[in-house]
């Protein structure tokens, strides 16, 4: 005998992600280390960003970062080189790192330190404005970039990765001077889909900017370390601590 | 995401374990303002789920519309790429989002032998 049986379920399709990506940050926390997520479509300048940051910053900051590519350790290379532990984690096909994916370069991670000496841990993700937009990995904090030769259009063109993130990097801006494009349009565009984001223009090669991202970094380092020390630290906007 | 659907359905699978159910749809909310695309979604899911005790189960989308409440005047909007997704009462940006962000699973159809 068969009876026709509807369920609601009202699960969301991504639950199983969210558990991961809850149990990674648990994780975190329980280290006190701030994991932030950059995403970027391909050849925006994650990796030069970030070996410019970690150079910059390493003196101050315990950092690591988990490396996420579809193929070869290229970028993880270049990041280790500048002397900051690098996991990579090679997706094979996959267009994006999810949170089982994070979960798997931590336990590598552990296996080189103990993440409770960090202060800082980077999501290097696939090169992607879409899927990794969906896809947290247990990040306290994602950021995206756009550089000035992609348009101004693309945050508007996809508008989830703009949507989602809490700082926008505007990279390349020594190209400017080279390029029919608007700035300020860019920026506008990120605005109309996000208006509380941080927006930062920067150059990792003329150096524009990066003072700020720096200075933005070590607020949301000290903010977390803040919020992790105050039981109701969630439930409170994080202040400025010695940015 | 086609992958996280037939997890998710395994889990649900496991609520009615020794019995397997029969799934003949499952119900699928698929908000505008996510990065899913229905046509990819229903192709894929015939190709997952081949051969597996989905096999058979109708994929039904439901699209669900962005919506967005403009936070000065409380009117809702629906928000488009081609007007930078302005509130049309003030130009005001996207702010708050009511509805369009869903990748739901609303409910299955299915029977279970007895």
């Amino acid at each position: 005998m068969h009876m026709p049986l509807e369920d609601t379920l009202g699960l969301n399709l991504l639950a199983a992600n969210h558990h991961q990506a809850e149990h990674n940050r648990e994780h975190f926390d329980a280290w006190q280390v701030l994991c932030l997520n950059v995403m970027s479509s391909p050849g925006a300048g994650k990796t030069s960003l970030l070996e410019q940051t970690l150079t910059a910053l390493s003196a101050d900051l315990a950092m690591a970062v988990l490396e996420g590519d579809m193929t070869t350790q290229l970028d993880a290379d270049r990041l280790e080189a500048v002397g900051v532990p690098v996991v990579p984690i090679t997706t094979g096909r996959a267009c994006h790192l999810d949170a089982s994916m994070v979960s798997g370069g931590l336990k590598m991670l552990q296996q080189r330190l103990d993440p409770a000496s960090l202060d800082l841990l980077w999501v290097e993700n696939v090169g992607n404005l879409v899927c990794p937009a969906e896809f947290e990995v247990g990040e306290h904090l994602k950021v995206a970039l756009l550089s000035v030769t992609e348009g101004d259009d693309k945050p508007l063109k996809y508008p989830v990765m703009f949507r989602e993130a809490d700082c926008v990097l505007i990279t390349k801006t020594d190209l400017l001077p080279y390029l029919p494009v608007d700035i300020a349009r860019i920026e506008a565009h990120i605005r109309q889909v996000n208006p509380h984001c941080t927006v930062l223009r920067v150059s990792a090669t003329s150096g524009e900017g990066l003072a700020a991202w720096h200075s933005w970094i070590r607020q949301q380092v000290s903010s977390q370390l803040v919020s992790l020390r105050n039981p109701h630290g969630h439930n409170v906007v994080p202040q400025l601590v010695n940015a | 995401m086609t992958k996280c659907l037939v997890l998710s359905m395994n889990q649900w699978r496991q609520q009615h374990s020794p019995a397997v159910p029969v799934v003949e749809r499952v119900h699928l909310q698929v908000g505008d303002f996510t990065c899913v695309e229905p046509d990819q979604l229903l192709f894929t899911w015939r190709v997952a789920v081949e051969n597996s005790w989905l096999d058979g189960a109708e994929l039904v989308v439901e699209a669900v519309p962005l919506v967005g409440r403009c936070v000065r005047c409380q009117q809702t909007y629906s928000p488009a790429p081609d007007t930078a997704y302005r509130s049309p009462c003030c130009d005001h940006p996207m702010e708050e989002i009511v509805t369009g962000r869903e990748l739901r699973i609303r409910s299955v159809d299915y029977t279970l032998e007895s």
